[in-house]
C-alpha cells in the first residue's frame, strides 16, 4: 500500500484544483449542491456516489461545458499559492490549455479518425500553426507537423495502443477505446487527468491493465488524477481520497479506509455491497 | 417463390406511382380555352417504369445493406488508386497539364467560354467543399458570397475604375468579411439551422440586389465590366477569353494547392474533429467557433474570387445569376463528387456544368435529374463518385 | 391613427398566419419526431394547390355543382398530398434515418428540386388562375370591407383543423405513439409502437394540414405556380422556429406573430423587402432564442 500512496504535501503549497462551495441548477432542478473538493499534487482522488449523483455534471462544471450556477473553480498547475487562478465559466477549450484533460463517460472517439489522428487532435491545444502557416507550410509548419505525430505515436507507445495506429479508432475493442480516450487526453499536456469512468463495461483483466496505467501515469509523469468510477476494487486501490456525493451533496470525504467504514456512505449505497465488495 | 414475390412487390410500386401522378402527369387543364387533355401515354410510361425502378431500387438497397456489414475501409476504387499511386499521379498530372495548356487553342472559343464557365463553377465547389466537405456545415446560400465577389469588382470599377487585378482580393476579402458577419452569429446553431439562415442570407442578398437600384441597379443589373487587363496591352476578343481560360486556370490550381495544404494540417484536423463530435473537440482545446469561422471565412473568400472573375468574363451581371439554384448546383457538385475529396469535387463540377451544355435537349431536364441526383447520391454513395481518402500519417518507429 | 386601415392589416395579418400555421404543423410535427427539417414540406403544399385545380377544373367541366366540385377537389387534394408525403418520406427518408443528419437534408434539398421540377415538367411554368371557390356569403356584407369572405373562410377553417389536430394529437392511439415516439423513439418501439407507421402518420397528418393550406391560399390569391411552394414553405418554417420547433402551439402562435408583422410591415412601411423580412426575422431569431418563444432548450447530454 505505501508504494502506491505518495504523497508530495508540503505546507506552503496550495491544492492544484480546489472546488469552494460549487452549486449547480437546472431550471428547477438542483444537480450539485455546494460542493468542496481539492486535490493536491500528484495525488489520485477519486469522487463516487450512486447513479444520477451529479458527478458528471461535477466533471462538466468543472471542465467548462456547463458554467456552475455558483460557486468557485480554482486550479494552480504547480502548487504554487500565488499563481492561483479562477477557471469558472472558461469555455472547456481554455480550459484543456489551461490544464485539465478529461475523458467521456459514452466513449467520444472521432470515429471518422483513426488511432493516432485522435490523438494527434489532442494536441492541438499545444501546438498553434493557424491558416497561413498550414498554406505555406514553412519549416516551422514541419516541424510542428512532426514533432504532433512523433509525440503522439509515444504516447500510443506509453499507453499500450501502438499496434492499431492506423485502425479507425471506432474498430477498436471496446477497452482499448477507453484508453484511446485517455491517450487523446495525454496529448494535451494536462496537469490534471479527469476520468469519467474509465473502467466501465471493461472485463477484470482490461481493469486490471488500467489500475497499473493510471498509477504509471501518475508516477511518471507525475500528472494528477480525479476519477469518477462505480468499480470499487480500482477506486480503493488507487486513491488516496475519496469524495461521495449523493442527490448532489457531498457526504463523505476521506481516505479509503475511512469511506469503508463510514456508515452514511454505507446507507447511501443501500446496504452492504460497498463493504462486501471490498473486503473481497 | 422469391422471383414471384418481387414481382408482385413491383405491381403494386407501380400502381401505387400511376395512382399517385394521375392529376399531374395525365391531366393537363387548359384554362384559357376550358379544355383538358389526357395523357395516358405518361400514366403508361410511369407504370412501366416504376416496375422496373422498383426492383433495381430494392436491389440496390439490400446490396447497400448487406455492404453495411462489412469493415469499414474496404477496396479503394480504382481512380482513388490511380491518384495515389505515384507512377500514375505524375504522368497523369502532366497530361492533364499538357491539355488545359493547349485546351483554348485546339478548341474553338465557345468551347473555351464554356469551359470557363466550368472551371468557374470547379471553384465555386471547392470554396464551398471547404466548408460542407472539410468543416461538415451546410451552406445554402453560397451564391450570396459569389454575389458579393461580382458585384463588388462591377460597383467598383463602375465608381472608382478598380482593375480586374485589385478586385480580385478585394471581392475575396469583402466575401470573407460577409461570411465572418454573417457567420460569428450562427455558427452557434445546429447543422441544419445554419442551413436555413445560409439559404435565408442568400436570399436577403439576392432581394436587396433586386430591390435597391440606387446601389445595384435593380434587375437590370451592371454592363460594360471589362475583363482583365494585360499589362495595358488590349486584346483581341479570342485573345481575352484564352487569357481569362489561363487566369481560371490558375486560380483553380490554386485552389487546388490551397485545400490540400489546410486538409493536411492542423486545422484541418481541427475540423474534421469538429465534424464528428463537438463536444469531444473542445475537450481537446479546440476553439469551435473561431475553428468554424476561419472555415467560413475561406469558403467565401473563393466564392468571392470567382464572382470577381465571373464578372470580368460574362461583362454583364445581374441579381438573377446568383439565385438559390445557383447555391444549390455547387452544393450538387460537392455531393455528386464527394465532400472533402478534391478530384471528386473537380469531376463533379466539370459533369454537372459541361454535361448539361453538350446535352441541351437535356437542358430542360437539369433540375430534376440534380434532385434525383441529390437523394441517390446520399443514399447509396453518401462519399460522393470519388470518395475523399484521407492522408495516413508516417512516422519513425 | 386609420382604424379601419389597421383593423384590414390586422386580419390580414391573421389569415397569413393562418395559411403559416397550415404549413408549419407539418414542419414542427415532423421535425419532432425525427428531427429532420423537411425542406420539401412546401412542395407539399403546392402538390395540393395542383391537384385541387386540375380536378375541379375536371369536375367543372363534366358539370357538376359547385358544391360537389369544392368538396370532390378538396377531398382529392388531401389525399394526393398525404400520400405524396407519405411516398416522400419512404424514399427520400426512411433508408437514411440512421445516416448523419447532413445527408437527410440533402435528400430533402433534392426532394424539393425534384417536386418542383416535376410538377414544371408535367404541367406547365406559367402562373395558372385558380377559381374562387369560396362563395360570397349574404350575411357577411356589412363586414367584408374589414373581413373578406375567403379570410373568413381561410380563418375558419385553420381553426377547425387546429382543433381537430390537438384532439388526434391528445386523445387518438396514433396522437398518443407521436407524443411517445418524439420523446424517446427507441422506447417507444420496445413499448411496441410502430416507430415506421409513426412516422409514416406524422407525414401524412402534416401533408394533409399543408393540402388545406395549399388550396386555401390558392382561391384566396387566384393563381399558383410551381413554385410557390417553396417561398411559402421558407415562411412557414420561420414560423415554426420562432414558435419553437417541434412544439405545436408555438407553430401556431409563431404563424401568427410572423403573418402580423408581416402584414403590419408591409402595410405601413414598405412592400419592396416583404420577403426580406421573413429571413431577417429568421436570423434574429435563430440568434437570440434559437429554441425559439415556446421551445424548450435542449442541452446536449455529455
Amino acid at each position: 500500500m505505501s508504494v502506491r500512496h505518495i504523497s508530495l504535501r508540503s505546507d506552503n503549497m496550495k491544492p492544484i484544483l480546489e472546488v469552494k462551495n460549487m452549486t449547480m441548477d437546472f431550471g428547477g432542478l438542483r444537480a450539485i449542491d455546494s460542493v468542496d473538493l481539492s486535490i493536491e499534487k500528484g495525488q489520485i482522488v477519486a469522487l463516487i456516489g450512486p447513479n444520477g449523483a451529479g458527478k458528471t455534471t461535477f466533471f462538466n462544471c468543472i471542465t467548462g461545458i456547463y458554467t456552475p450556477t455558483s460557486g468557485d473553480i480554482y486550479i494552480s498547475p504547480n502548487g504554487e499559492s500565488d499563481k492561483q487562478e479562477r477557471i469558472n465559466g472558461l469555455k472547456p477549450n481554455i480550459v484543456t490549455r489551461k490544464g485539465l484533460a478529461r475523458t467521456f463517460q459514452n466513449i467520444r472517439l472521432f470515429t471518422s479518425m483513426t488511432v493516432l489522428e485522435n490523438v494527434m487532435i489532442g494536441c492541438h491545444a499545444v501546438t498553434k500553426v493557424g491558416i497561413m502557416g498550414a498554406i505555406f507550410r514553412g519549416i516551422k509548419t514541419k516541424t510542428e507537423e512532426r514533432f504532433i505525430v512523433e509525440k503522439s505515436y509515444s504516447i500510443l507507445e506509453k499507453i499500450g495502443l501502438a499496434k492499431y495506429v492506423d485502425e479507425l479508432a471506432v474498430n477498436l475493442p471496446y477497452g482499448a477505446q477507453r484508453r484511446l480516450e485517455i491517450a487523446r487526453a495525454l496529448a494535451t499536456n494536462p496537469f490534471l487527468l479527469l476520468l469519467d469512468e474509465p473502467a466501465a463495461g471493461m472485463n477484470p483483466q482490461e481493469t486490471m491493465e488500467l489500475d497499473e496505467l493510471i498509477l504509471r501515469i501518475r508516477n511518471t509523469e507525475g500528472i494528477s488524477i480525479l476519477l469518477i468510477e462505480h468499480d470499487m476494487k480500482l477506486v480503493m486501490s488507487l486513491s488516496e481520497k475519496i469524495y461521495v456525493v449523493d442527490y448532489g451533496r457531498k457526504i463523505a470525504e476521506g481516505t479509503p479506509e475511512e469511506i469503508r467504514h463510514n456508515s452514511v456512505v454505507i446507507k447511501a449505497y443501500l446496504g452492504e455491497e460497498i463493504g462486501e465488495e471490498c473486503d473481497a | 417463390m422469391t422471383a414471384k414475390h418481387e414481382i408482385r412487390k413491383s405491381i403494386i410500386a407501380s400502381i401505387w406511382f400511376m395512382f399517385l401522378t394521375f392529376p399531374i402527369m395525365v391531366i393537363k387543364v387548359n384554362t384559357v380555352t376550358n379544355t383538358i387533355e389526357w395523357r395516358w401515354y405518361n400514366m403508361a410510361l410511369v407504370g412501366i417504369g416504376i416496375f422496373f425502378l422498383s426492383m433495381l431500387w430494392r436491389y440496390l438497397l439490400k446490396k447497400k445493406e448487406e455492404g453495411g456489414k462489412k469493415e469499414k475501409k474496404a477496396g479503394l476504387s480504382l481512380i482513388q488508386r490511380l491518384l495515389q499511386e505515384k507512377q500514375f499521379a505524375l504522368p497523369g498530372m502532366v497530361i492533364i497539364a499538357v491539355i488545359t495548356i493547349i485546351f483554348p487553342h485546339i478548341f474553338s472559343m465557345y468551347q473555351t467560354n464554356i469551359m470557363i464557365s466550368a472551371l468557374i463553377f470547379v471553384m465555386l465547389g471547392l470554396g464551398l467543399n471547404i466548408v460542407i466537405g472539410l468543416a461538415g456545415l451546410l451552406v445554402l446560400g453560397y451564391a450570396a458570397f459569389f454575389a458579393v465577389g461580382a458585384y463588388a469588382y462591377a460597383l467598383l470599377n463602375l465608381h472608382y475604375g478598380v482593375g480586374f487585378w485589385i478586385a480580385l482580393p478585394i471581392g475575396g476579402i469583402l466575401a470573407a468579411l460577409f461570411g465572418i458577419l454573417l457567420g460569428y452569429p450562427v455558427l452557434r446553431l445546429r447543422g441544419d439551422y445554419l442551413a436555413i439562415v445560409t439559404l435565408g442570407f442568400g436570399e436577403i442578398i439576392r432581394l436587396v440586389l433586386e430591390n435597391w437600384n440606387e446601389f445595384s441597379f435593380g434587375p437590370s443589373g451592371i454592363k460594360n465590366i471589362p475583363k482583365p487587363g494585360f499589362f495595358g496591352i488590349e486584346l483581341s476578343m479570342q485573345a481575352t477569353t484564352i487569357y481569362i481560360f489561363y487566369i481560371v486556370v490558375l486560380l483553380v490550381v490554386f485552389t487546388i494547392f490551397v485545400i490540400n495544404r489546410l486538409k493536411n494540417s492542423r486545422i484541418g484536423r481541427a475540423w474534421t474533429a469538429l465534424k464528428d463530435d463537438e463536444i469531444a473537440s473542445q475537450a481537446m482545446g479546440i476553439d469551435k467557433a473561431k475553428t468554424k469561422l476561419r472555415a467560413f471565412a475561406l469558403g467565401s473568400t473563393w466564392a468571392g474570387m470567382a464572382g470577381v472573375v465571373f464578372a470580368a468574363k460574362t461583362t454583364f451581371i445581374n441579381p438573377a445569376s446568383f439565385t438559390l439554384w445557383e447555391s444549390v448546383i455547387i452544393l450538387c457538385t460537392v455531393v455528386l463528387g464527394g465532400m472533402g475529396s478534391i478530384a471528386g469535387v473537380i469531376a463533379g463540377a466539370l459533369l454537372l456544368i459541361l454535361l448539361p451544355e453538350y446535352m441541351r435537349d437535356f437542358g430542360e431536364f437539369r433540375m430534376i435529374t440534380f434532385g434525383a441526383v441529390l437523394i441517390l447520391m446520399m443514399i447509396f454513395r453518401p462519399g460522393g463518385m470519388i470518395e475523399d481518402v484521407r492522408k495516413t500519417y508516417k512516422f519513425e518507429k | 391613427m386609420d382604424f379601419e386601415y389597421f383593423t384590414q392589416l390586422f386580419f390580414g395579418g391573421l389569415t397569413r398566419g393562418s395559411i403559416y400555421a397550415l404549413i408549419a404543423l407539418g414542419y414542427t410535427m415532423v421535425y419532432g419526431i425525427i428531427e429532420l427539417i423537411n425542406f420539401a414540406h412546401g412542395e407539399i403544399y403546392m402538390i395540393g394547390a395542383f391537384t385541387g385545380l386540375i380536378i375541379s377544373s375536371v369536375l367543372t367541366m363534366m358539370g357538376m355543382p359547385t358544391l360537389a366540385v369544392i368538396i370532390l377537389a378538396g377531398m382529392a387534394a388531401i389525399i394526393y398530398s398525404c400520400a405524396y408525403g407519405y411516398t416522400m418520406e419512404k424514399i427520400a427518408y426512411k433508408p437514411l434515418r440512421n445516416a448523419p443528419r447532413l445527408s437527410a437534408l440533402i435528400s430533402a434539398i433534392g426532394m424539393s428540386l425534384f417536386l418542383q421540377n416535376y410538377v414544371l415538367l408535367a404541367q406547365t411554368s406559367d402562373f395558372l388562375p385558380f377559381p374562387s371557390l369560396v362563395p360570397e356569403f349574404k350575411f357577411w356584407e356589412p363586414y367584408s370591407h374589414i373581413l373578406t369572405t375567403p379570410e373568413l373562410m381561410i380563418l375558419s377553417t385553420t381553426v377547425f383543423v387546429m382543433i381537430l389536430l390537438t384532439f388526434l394529437i391528445k386523445f387518438t392511439k396514433i396522437g398518443k405513439a407521436m407524443r411517445a415516439t418524439s420523446q424517446d423513439k427507441i422506447m417507444a418501439s420496445l413499448l411496441g409502437i410502430n416507430v415506421d407507421q409513426v412516422i409514416s402518420a406524422t407525414f401524412v397528418v402534416g401533408s394533409a394540414t399543408a393540402a388545406i393550406g395549399g388550396i386555401l391560399i390558392a382561391s384566396h390569391i387566384g393563381q399558383i405556380n410551381f413554385y410557390m411552394g417553396f417561398i411559402a414553405g421558407i415562411k412557414a418554417f420561420v414560423a415554426a422556429v420562432l414558435g419553437g420547433i417541434g412544439s405545436i402551439p408555438g407553430a401556431v402562435l409563431g404563424s401568427f406573430v410572423l403573418g402580423w408583422t408581416e402584414s403590419f410591415f408591409t402595410g405601413y412601411i414598405s412592400s419592396d423587402y416583404e420577403d426580406v423580412f421573413a429571413f431577417i426575422f429568421l436570423v434574429v431569431i435563430l440568434i437570440f432564442r434559437p429554441s425559439g418563444i415556446l421551445g424548450r432548450s435542449q442541452t446536449q447530454k455529455v
